[in-house]
């Protein structure tokens, strides 16, 4: 269908798709959206490095790609690392990388392959200062490999091989902040994101291709499969997310902390809102909630307190 | 021609700059750094414009030469032993992407215990990795090792990664005279990589390394293999031409020494055959017909040079620095696996000798002479395998 010019000129995001239809994402799935708006971010001219996880298999067997960008499959724990020599070729050869019209050099890895195997690469990928951005969209587990629990999975969540039983055997650590492991290396420009708020992601995606340096975005991205949620829920859970102050949206540049949230003035909602719509915390008893309510409110606190001081 | 007094790991650095290296991702390692260290020196002095990548491991570096390969930029990185085995997937990586990678590796023992001394293992252990393998006897072919390593790796009916391999100490950390053509004559045999696909072709965007399933797999590898048949053709011409054009010719897979009228030869990698060279000088003064064989390339395995050669002698001994535990030594494997479905079968012993740097001397070799030669007058093996230094 034809989109009228007038029409075209009112949208709040870009018109131009580059990720396909035929990719073989799940129904709803949180991540594929993702991919979506960082193609549309970004166009043809960026290279994307994808690790071992479920955009491995969304991206197309060979030899399909849903992808309008080249795309560099590779290991699980190497996406900073191949991101890196990326960059220094494409400054080898003398492209212009980063910054308007620069080449967009982009790492997308999920939580496991950042938060934990990936972890060495891409404190290394930062802590050099490449130009190019990494994104872990944290969809809170191994989904790929059929949902096992990462360290990015938050407390009292089921997984495979944290599983609710007569035991009540759950996951019992709470969710590793990765976002502030990665402020610790003083980068640029730091972020996190939500599908459920696409407009500030996009803002989110153009900052990190005008900073100079090495960019990273955490994208919370709901994954209906392995949080046994109705796949018509994605986007309420990733807005709940925001919500209920369990991720919080806001900045990190230069030293200073931005918190963006939709709603500012509104007090976060409680936890239950969003752990009622998904199976994976039906195991989870009233003490249980209180500990990750208590663990949520206290987070939320100390990014607050972080934007008061360093805002 | 220029001549210069360096190192074995000088020698890889300065080819790395003569072949004009984009990219250098590197982690350091003992005794692999001061290749990497004169490199930094290299850019640090604007002697040569590389990008350089200094990682926090092995793994990473493979990864990052694997990225910028990709990207289509020529990339280099060197290692050892340890760095070697935690590099080991990103091998596969490398290979299975048909990225033309040259690293050099300095042969370093594997631990435990600590070792970092002079031993093959830890590059035989990457044998089925695709990687070729080239094991240089001293650091003239460290450095030529290195310039014909790319022309071989970029050739278009190849596309696979190189490893130019040289001894720890031996090599790395011993000067020795070697000489370096002027840069002008290195550009003619080796012009800037010209690859067939990039990641920066973005109106034909390529998808590199996607989901192979078993439908498709299986010829993914065959085209390795082939591409490892065409490389014994393609390393044969380059070693031909370097030899053209640098007077030192390449054109053997097994360098031959001696071997004409030889009655036994000593087989054998690396610069532990610098060594035997000179004892069958001495042993053929005592009258024995003795000859030696260097492999120079393990990978591709240089099957017919082995199969004419192995029909003209009645021995051979095989000198591994290094082993497969639960089997023999790793050289001794391949050779006898290469002969036996041939007419050629000479007598074949194993002598695993210098593991973890022991020394290895001219009189050792006499020893093994003596025994070879009353093996063949007897007509039988005493033993197929003989851990050579063994304290007893």
């Amino acid at each position: 269908m034809e989109i009228p010019e007038n029409v075209k000129k009112r949208l709040s995001l870009p018109f131009e798709e580059h990720f396909y239809a035929g990719h073989t994402a799940c129904q709803g799935c949180g991540a594929a959206l993702g991919l979506r708006y960082v193609l549309k971010a970004y166009g043809k001219k960026a290279i994307f490095a994808i690790p071992a996880c479920c955009s491995t298999i969304i991206a197309g067997p060979w030899p399909y790609s849903a992808f309008g960008a080249p795309l560099f499959h590779t290991a699980f724990e190497t996406t900073g690392a191949v991101i890196s020599g990326i960059e220094a070729a494409l400054k080898a050869k003398g492209y212009k990388v980063k910054g308007k019209d620069g080449i967009m050099v982009v790492g997308w890895a999920g939580d496991g392959g950042t938060a934990d195997i990936g972890l060495q690469a891409l404190s290394g990928f930062l802590e050099r200062g490449h130009d190019a951005l990494y994104i872990m969209y944290d969809n809170e587990a191994y989904m790929n490999t059929g949902i096992q629990r990462s360290s990015s999975t938050p407390y009292g969540a089921w997984t495979t091989n944290t599983p609710g039983g007569k035991k009540h055997f759950l996951e019992r650590r709470h969710k590793k902040k990765v976002i502030d492991i990665v402020i610790a290396h003083k980068i640029p420009y730091a972020a996190t994101a939500s599908i459920a708020f696409p407009e500030d992601f996009m803002r989110k995606l153009r900052k990190a291709q005008e900073i100079p340096g090495p960019s990273f975005i955490q994208l919370f991205a709901p994954c209906p499969t392995g949080w046994r949620a109705p796949t018509d829920k994605t986007i309420e859970l990733a807005r709940l997310a925001v919500q209920t102050a369990y991720f919080p949206l806001f900045e990190y540049e230069n030293g200073k902390y931005k918190i963006n949230m939709p709603s500012p003035k509104k007090e976060p909602k409680p936890i239950e809102e969003f752990l009622k719509l998904q199976g994976r915390f039906k195991y989870m008893t009233k003490e249980d909630i209180e500990i990750l309510q208590e663990w949520v409110l206290r987070e939320w606190k100390e990014l607050k307190k972080k934007a008061e001081v360093f805002g | 021609m220029p001549k210069k007094v360096v190192s074995g790991n000088y020698a890889a650095a300065y080819a790395a700059k003569h072949a004009r290296v984009e990219v250098v991702a590197a982690y350091p390692i003992t005794p692999q750094t001061s290749i990497i260290e004169k490199i930094a020196e290299f850019i640090a002095n604007g002697e040569a414009e590389i990008q350089y990548v200094p990682v926090e491991s092995e793994h990473s570096a493979m990864a990052a030469c694997i990225g910028a390969s990709a990207t289509g930029a020529r990339a280099f990185t060197a290692t050892s032993a340890q760095g070697l085995a935690l590099m080991h997937e990103m091998l596969h990586w490398a290979s299975g992407a048909r990225l033309p990678i040259v690293m050099v590796n300095v042969n370093r023992a594997m631990a435990p215990p600590w070792s970092v001394w002079d031993d093959q293992t830890d590059s035989l252990a990457q044998r089925d990795t695709g990687w070729m393998q080239f094991y240089a006897e001293n650091n003239q072919e460290v450095y030529d090792g290195v310039l014909m390593a790319f022309k071989v790796a970029e050739h278009r009916k190849v596309n696979l990664p190189v490893m130019i391999i040289e001894s720890a100490f031996i090599l790395s950390h011993t000067y020795d005279i070697v000489d370096m053509p002027p840069q002008e004559e290195i550009d003619e045999f080796l012009p800037p990589r010209e690859p067939l696909y990039t990641l920066t072709d973005f109106d034909n965007p390529i998808a590199v390394g996607a989901l192979g399933t078993p439908a498709d797999y299986y010829e993914f590898r065959y085209k390795i293999e082939k591409a490892m048949e065409e490389a014994r053709r393609v390393i044969k011409e380059v070693g031909k031409e370097f030899g053209e054009k640098f007077r030192r010719d390449y054109s053997q897979m097994i360098e031959l020494y001696k071997t004409d009228d030889a009655e036994f030869i000593f087989m054998g990698m690396g610069s532990l055959m610098g060594t035997v060279k000179e004892a069958v000088d001495l042993l053929r003064k005592e009258g024995y017909k003795v000859g030696a064989a260097k492999v120079r390339w393990f990978r591709p395995f240089p099957k017919e040079e082995l199969y004419k050669l192995a029909k003209n002698v009645e021995g051979i001994a095989v000198l591994d620095r290094n082993f497969s535990f639960g089997q023999e030594g790793i050289l001794f494997n391949e050779a006898k696996g290469v002969l036996y479905n041939t007419d050629a079968h000479p007598i074949m012993k194993n002598y695993i000798v210098g593991l973890g740097g022991r020394d290895f001397t001219v009189s050792d070799i006499k020893t093994i002479a003596k025994n070879m030669k009353e093996i063949i007058e007897r007509g039988k093996l005493d033993r197929e395998i003989e851990w050579y230094h063994l304290k007893r």
